[in-house]
C-alpha cells in the first residue's frame, strides 16, 4: 500500500487530499497485478487436498529423481535432495548466474495424517508430483441419524 | 564456494509493448545460466513443467526468444490449499550478436531444463596473435 500511513480520511468538502487517494486507489490497482506467492525455500512447493488425499507438487527441475530423499515422519513430509551446479573448466566463465543450486532439505506440514505405506510419487519435467493418501482413521465419517 | 540463498521465485516477465496476451496464464522469466566456453556460449534455463514439444525457440534477425506453455494437470477434484509457486507459462527474450554461428544452434530439454547451445561464430574464436621479435 502506498501513503497509508500519516493522515486521516478527513472531513467532507474540502478535501485536498481527494485527488491523492484517488492516485492511490489507482496504483494500488496496478500494482496489485504483480502480486506473487510469497518468497519461499528452495523447492516451492503447492499442497492440494480434498477429503481422502493430498498432493504435493515440488519444482525441482533438473535433479535426477532418482537423488530425491522422500521421507514421512507423522505429519511431515520431508523432500531433501541436492542440485548440482554445471561443470565449468578454467577457461570458461558465467555471463549470468540466476540458478539456484545446492544441498536442500524442505520439510512440509501435511494438513492430515497420511498411510505413508500407500504414498505414491511421480517426477516429470521437472516436478515432483507426491500423492499422499489420508489414513483412514482420519477420514471423516459421516454419521447417519436413525429416527426412532 | 559461497552458498547461494535457498530462497526461490518465480519472477513475472516483462509484457512486451503493443502486443497482447490471448491466453490467461501468468508468465514468468526463467532463470537463467549462461557460460561462456570456448567454441561456444550455454544457456541454461529452468523451466518446470515444459518439455521438447511445448518448447517454442525463436531467432529473428538478433532476438533469440524462447517461450515454454505449462499446463496444470492436477486433478479437479482437489483445492489448492498451500501455494509457493504459480503456475504459467515461459518466456524470455535475448539479443545475440553476428559472433554466433546461427545455422548450429542446439536445444535440448530434460527434466524441465532447457539447454541451448550456440556455437561461436569462425571470426569470433579467440585468435592467438604471434608477436613477432623485431629482428
Amino acid at each position: 500500500m502506498l501513503w497509508t500511513e500519516g493522515f486521516d480520511i478527513p472531513l467532507r468538502g474540502f478535501n485536498p487530499w481527494t485527488n491523492l487517494l484517488r492516485f492511490e486507489d489507482e496504483m494500488n490497482r496496478l500494482l496489485s497485478r504483480f502480486t506473487f506467492p510469497s518468497v519461499s525455500e528452495f523447492p516451492p512447493v503447492n499442497i492440494w487436498e480434498n477429503e481422502q488425499e493430498a498432493v504435493v507438487t515440488a519444482e525441482i527441475p533438473g535433479i535426477d529423481p532418482k537423488a530425491i530423499d522422500i521421507s514421512i515422519v507423522g505429519k511431515t513430509l520431508v523432500l531433501s535432495g541436492s542440485r548440482e551446479p554445471e561443470n565449468v573448466k578454467e577457461e570458461e566463465s558465467y555471463h549470468r548466474r540466476e540458478r539456484w543450486y545446492g544441498k536442500f532439505t524442505k520439510s512440509i506440514e501435511l494438513p492430515f495424517p497420511v498411510e505413508s505405506d500407500k504414498v505414491e510419487a511421480r517426477f516429470a519435467k521437472g516436478i515432483l508430483t507426491v500423492k499422499l493418501p489420508r489414513a483412514e482413521a482420519d477420514k471423516p465419517k459421516k454419521i447417519t441419524v436413525k429416527s426412532a | 564456494m559461497i552458498e547461494k540463498t535457498k530462497e526461490t521465485q518465480k519472477k513475472p516477465a516483462h509484457e512486451t509493448e503493443g502486443v497482447e496476451r490471448t491466453r490467461a496464464a501468468q508468465i514468468y522469466r526463467p532463470d537463467v545460466d549462461i557460460i561462456e566456453k570456448k567454441d561456444s556460449i550455454l544457456l541454461i534455463a529452468d523451466m518446470p513443467g515444459v518439455d521438447e514439444k511445448t518448447v517454442d525457440i525463436t531467432l529473428e534477425k538478433d532476438i533469440l526468444t524462447i517461450y515454454g506453455r505449462v499446463d496444470v494437470d492436477v486433478a479437479d477434484n482437489l483445492e489448492l490449499v498451500h501455494r509457493e509457486y504459480g503456475t504459467g507459462d515461459y518466456q524470455r527474450i535475448f539479443t545475440i550478436s553476428d559472433e554466433i554461428n546461427r545455422d548450429g544452434i542446439k536445444a535440448t530439454v530434460k527434466n524441465g531444463i532447457l539447454q541451448l547451445l550456440l556455437p561461436k561464430a569462425e571470426v569470433a574464436k579467440t585468435k592467438k596473435i604471434p608477436v613477432h621479435a623485431e629482428t
